[in-house]
């Protein structure tokens, strides 16, 4: 597979590693020139080395889209830090290059979820988080001596 | 009407003044706080705090009855998805987009989101107006007595190359008055041929100067030259 990754940060540039260990073809896209060390983090080579494919620009640029050869991509993940952003270019990603697989990082949970009715593949960390916040409140287990009722058990 | 504008900038601030006093129904959305302290001193309740990207914010604006969404903040992203889900998601009938980048229109577009408008188009628009094309020059303004001179260069693609200048529908109101080919300058007549480079000279009324381009520009211009 050829992947695109535009927004190469903590998430974008961890999944790009692994997908490059996976055998795929991955470019990154990032308006940040800084971000291509964090793409290197932990790598025995450089990023270029190993096959992996890095520009400068911002996938609202047609050209840089072009460059980061979005035209062959079967994959397209939007994970810049911005919500905004991640929408934007994934709706330019599925209907003006047509990648067969886009997925979105949307923050906003309700964004997440009304894009997702939209058609658009989209992840909510925020979602996930708040998910495992509250199944890990509701498992846990109460003070010792309480009574299910809540009332304490006084000595 | 109940109109949303969101961002409370120069444009937004303005154009809810003017809404208020067309007696329309405005809520402004602004999510910097001091714009929107600075902002409330005038506009009162008309204003709201907050970031319309999120659709509780739209929501609490009570978008749900909005007649018109109008996102004009300085970011195009913001923009273009306000816009989207206010048409898309709460059936707002009418909306207007304001594109900071002339690059991100295609991308407007794309999404749907119409009307946008662009400032920077706006006045290129005008400049072009303004400022005569190559091609065609003011040789003289004669601006009490109403009339102009000027100058049109024929490209070789010019749609009356090869036609009888006694052929050509000259507009009302302009004169063909001379040939400048290879250097020379001649008065034509009715036989004559009109070829590629030719500088014709035309005296006409002001306001004729579109006409002439249409007339001697590239055939594939659309308007009829006959």
């Amino acid at each position: 597979m050829f992947i695109l990754i535009v927004g190469c940060g903590r998430v974008g540039s961890s999944v790009a590693r692994t997908m490059l260990r996976e055998g795929h073809e991955v470019s990154c896209l990032d308006e940040d020139p800084e971000s291509h060390s964090r793409l290197e983090v932990g790598l025995e080579k450089g990023w270029e080395d190993l096959g992996g494919q890095f520009t400068v620009g911002t996938g609202l640029e047609t050209d840089a889209l072009l460059a980061a050869g979005i035209e062959k991509a079967d994959a397209f993940i939007a994970s810049t830090d911005g919500d905004n952003t991640n929408i934007v270019i994934s709706q330019i990603a599925q209907r003006r290059y047509e990648v067969p697989t886009v997925i979105a990082r949307i923050l906003d949970p309700l964004r997440a979820e009304w894009y997702q009715q939209q058609g658009l593949h989209t992840i909510c960390p925020t979602r996930v988080a708040i998910d495992m916040l509250e199944s890990a409140v509701l498992e846990g287990g109460q003070r010792d001596g309480d009574q299910p009722d809540g009332s304490a058990n006084v000595a | 009407m109940y109109i949303i504008v969101v961002g409370a900038g120069k444009v937004g601030w303005n154009l809810a003044r003017e809404l208020l006093e067309k007696n329309h129904e405005v809520t402004v959305i602004e999510s910097n706080r001091r714009r929107y302290l600075t902002v409330e001193q005038e506009l009162e309740h008309n204003v709201t705090y907050g970031d319309a990207s999120e659709l509780w914010v739209l929501e609490r604006a009570g978008i749900q009855r909005a007649d018109m969404v109008i996102a004009v903040t300085g970011d195009d992203e913001d923009n273009m998805l306000i816009c989207q889900v206010a048409r898309e998601k709460y059936n707002v009938e009418r909306i207007i987009a304001r594109v900071n980048n002339p690059r991100n229109r295609e991308h407007f577009d794309l999404l749907g989101v119409k009307p946008s408008v662009s400032a920077t188009d706006l006045i290129l628009r005008l400049l072009e107006h303004e400022v005569p094309e190559y091609g065609l020059v003011h040789l003289l303004d004669l601006t009490e007595e109403r009339l102009e001179i000027i100058e049109i260069l024929l490209g070789k693609d010019s749609r009356v190359i090869g036609n009888r200048v006694g052929d050509l529908s000259m507009p009302e109101g302009s004169l063909l008055i001379s040939v400048l080919r290879e250097g020379r300058g001649f008065v034509p007549n009715a036989d004559t041929v009109l070829e590629p480079g030719d500088e014709v000279l035309a005296v006409l009324d002001p306001g004729k100067e579109d006409d002439l381009k249409v007339l001697f520009g590239p055939a594939d211009n659309g308007a009829s030259g006959g």
